[in-house]
């Protein structure tokens, strides 16, 4: 295994651009999701790492190795598609093989069934190996098409959505035995998806890509608690992070400059115990309880604050009903100025002494330097 | 506006059974899910009601009517397949107004309604544009305003969400669910997906080898499923069992599983010595260093305001869905406690629920209508 450094990598289509000024290492060992819609930049990220594209400027290095001119096949990489292609004809055992078959490689047979074995295992579907590849579920054979990637040990994987063509409780499936068999094997994984759970549970790391530019990178949970933008801090969250305009819910700590607050669920105080008036805090507001979505294990409730929707998480069996009035009270949310950066709060000690009863838990330490720049009066 | 009764259906392919003498009523005005696997029989059964597949016995009647013999077309029923499949050639007032030109609808009429269908639907800016140009969801919701248009009895829907992303497809079903609070027509809808069920329905029925497993409100079918399939099926992370040998007897209020005393609702039957499994959802877990059962840590999800901990158990692996801010390492023993008035108890072998106290509780009850049994 080894690590990749992008290095101020731009990729144009005509007029449009896919990729700009993109810098990124994926650590030896590490697995890094790419995240963002369609038409961010993600797969031709990737593609620009397996040589599939060539980048217009910057450089791409894998294992310390400059391989911006090296053609795909000498790059030693692996890749995973989102559609599974696999051999109709063959067997799952040869499907597997076919790699280590190649005449690049030149494995003796012995060490190739050897090998197969082992990724199978792996994989658990080592009872399928006689099997014809049509004659497997579709998890089966998303799991062969993923193996047929292990089989080979590259310098680093590339995925690209590899889960998204099963259903929700295959992909939660086969999205912990990823997370397992990269623990096991140590390997060197890029990985790109849409899907925000995939990337927060599988990740080391995250990369959030906006229209082609690396938008912030950091741990699934710095990326989700310190987003450095708004796009940022919507594209994590289920439901989607409330955004309101600042002064919508008094909140004395917000910082200087705030225009819009991003407020989640655990951002929210919600009491339903009086009628939203009489509540004992004076930060609180009323708000009106729209609509309340079961979903089983937690359910969404729409509020209206000030005309202004919001959406919590709530549990199923809360005694709230649409129509009922609630009191709501920021708890430490986030704040964004007119640019859409997130502004950090000031350190307590810099606080007027008035009106702290409010501050849940302390502000998580500044780490990254735009929101240190910001910070401040 | 109808009901839908469907009465010993039975649908056979060759030798396979794909439906097996199902009855149930649908009334007027529900949004009625049926969920289940592929291969489970729910498409068949749309397929039935919408008169695209005859029945092998059985009768399907809309409005008390006898349909069962009765051509597709001319069962007043709207079909809206998971491919939407709209012509290319046509703008989107030509894809919406074509059903009502077929039919011979006045042009005045025809203008009038599809306006009135494309407000409902919020694309009325997108009258005049080339379907080619659309996004997927606003295609989905020209797909939509074909069916809607035609002011039929009830809508069917196929997996209409299936193509879509995981993030629009939230999103969607808010937007069916409230279309549907305006049109109050009864919508027959089919999906794999639990959370498009879970969030839509007035009633879910749960389908397995062409059998309805349990039918009724979602939070009911969620709080009290009948088998191990239902409860395993609904949920995410699905529900936990915990596997252990026993017998349980009426009256009974707690269980001992590896060497624990589990408190659990008042058992309400007598199940002699064999394989039995808990049921514990996993938001119904708690960390407590003073509870008996013990597991260790082998891993967590992180998913933002939650974290989904893996604690492995003598009876299993066991998920726990406890806030983010609770630190969990690798290796962490933990004491386990459950939110003991929501525990199932199984027979393993045979996936039935015990009946408990649990089921005591009047089912929720929901103001839109619904399904009755028989």
């Amino acid at each position: 295994m080894a690590e990749v450094a992008l290095n101020a990598v731009s990729r144009r289509y005509g007029a449009t651009v896919a990729v700009e000024d993109l810098s990124l290492t994926v650590g030896d060992g590490e697995l890094v999701v790419l995240l963002g819609p369609t038409g961010a930049g993600k797969t031709t990220t990737l593609r620009l790492v397996a040589g599939l594209e060539r980048p217009d400027s910057g450089t791409v290095a894998i294992g310390g190795r400059p391989v911006t001119d090296v053609p795909p096949a000498g790059r030693d990489v692996a890749f995973v598609f989102q559609q599974f292609s696999l051999y109709p004809h063959l067997t799952v055992f040869d499907n597997l093989a076919f790699p280590l078959r190649s005449p690049l490689h030149r494995e003796p047979e012995s060490a190739i069934r050897a090998r197969v074995q082992e990724v199978a295992a792996l994989l658990r579907i080592d009872h399928k190996l006689a099997n014809r590849a049509t004659r497997l579920s579709g998890g089966e054979m998303q799991r062969v098409a993923i193996g047929r990637a292990l089989v080979r040990r590259p310098a680093v994987y590339l995925m690209d959505e590899p889960l998204s063509s099963l259903d929700a409780k295959l992909r939660a499936e086969l999205r912990l035995e990823l997370k397992r068999i990269k623990d096991e094997l140590g390997a060197t994984i890029l990985y790109v998806t849409h899907d925000q759970i995939e990337a927060m549970t599988l990740a080391t790391r995250i990369g959030v890509l906006d229209r082609g530019r690396l938008v912030q990178t950091g741990t699934p949970r710095e990326v989700y608690e310190r987003p450095r933008n708004i796009h940022v801090a919507g594209r994590l969250g289920t439901p989607a992070i409330n955004l309101i305009p600042a002064g919508l819910l008094p909140d004395p700590d917000a910082p200087p400059g705030t225009h819009i607050i991003g407020a989640r669920t655990e951002h929210l105080r919600i009491d339903a115990s009086g009628s939203g008036n009489d509540s004992n805090s004076p930060h609180s507001r009323p708000a009106l309880v729209r609509r309340v979505e079961h979903l089983g294990d937690q359910s969404y409730v729409h509020l209206e604050v000030g005309g202004h929707a919001l959406v919590v998480l709530a549990d199923p069996h809360a005694p709230l009903r649409a129509g009922d009035v609630v009191a709501v009270e920021l708890a430490t949310p986030l704040y964004f100025g007119a640019d859409g950066e997130r502004i950090d709060r000031p350190p307590p000690a810099a606080q007027p002494e008035a009106d702290q009863q409010v501050v849940g838990h302390p502000a998580v330490p500044a780490t990254d330097a735009t929101s240190l720049r910001r910070a401040g009066p | 506006m109808a009901e839908i009764r469907i009465e010993n259906v039975r649908k056979e392919f060759g030798s396979f059974v794909a439906v097996q003498g199902s009855t149930l009523t649908i009334e007027d005005g529900t949004f009625f899910v049926m969920l289940g696997p592929s291969g489970c029989g729910k498409t068949t059964t749309l397929r039935m009601i919408a008169g695209l597949e005859l029945p092998s016995s059985g009768r399907i009647l809309l409005d008390g009517e006898d349909v069962t013999m009765r051509r597709a077309a001319a069962r007043d029923i709207a079909f809206v397949f998971q491919m939407y499949a709209l012509y290319p050639h046509m703008d989107v007032r030509g894809n919406i107004g074509f059903p009502l030109r077929c039919q011979g609808v006045p042009r005045a009429e025809v203008r009038q309604r599809v306006a009135e269908t494309a407000r409902l639907l919020r694309i009325g800016h997108l009258l005049d544009r080339p379907v080619s140009a659309l996004s997927g969801g606003d295609r989905q919701r020209v797909a939509l305003g074909r069916a809607i248009v035609r002011e039929p009895k009830a809508f069917l829907m196929d997996e209409p969400l299936g193509a879509l992303d995981t993030e629009f497809r939230h999103l969607m079903c808010t937007e069916l669910r409230d279309l549907h609070d305006r049109l109050g027509a009864t919508t027959v809808y089919v999906t794999h997906d639990q959370l498009e069920a879970m969030s839509m329905a007035d009633r879910i029925a749960v389908m397995r080898h062409g059998v309805i497993e349990q039918f009724g409100p979602p939070q009911d079918l969620y709080d009290r499923p009948a088998t191990m399939y239902v409860a395993d099926f609904l949920g995410s992370p699905p529900m936990n069992f915990l596997a252990f040998q026993g017998a349980v007897g009426r009256g009974d209020r707690r269980v001992m599983i590896d060497g624990a005393e589990v408190p659990v609702p008042e058992l309400r039957e007598d199940r002699g010595e064999g394989p039995l499994a808990l049921g514990v959802r996993p938001e119904h877990v708690r960390f407590d260093d003073a509870a008996p059962l013990r597991g260790e840590v082998v891993g967590a999800e992180y998913m933002g305001t939650t974290q989904i901990v893996t604690v492995a158990t003598a009876g299993g692996a066991l998920k726990a869905r406890i806030p983010s801010n609770r630190v969990v390492r690798s290796g962490e023993r933990v004491g386990l406690a459950f939110r003991s008035a929501g525990l199932s108890l199984f027979d393993a072998a045979s996936g039935r629920a015990l009946r408990s106290a649990l089921h005591d509780l009047a089912p929720v009850e929901f103001a839109a209508g619904g399904v009755r049994h028989g």
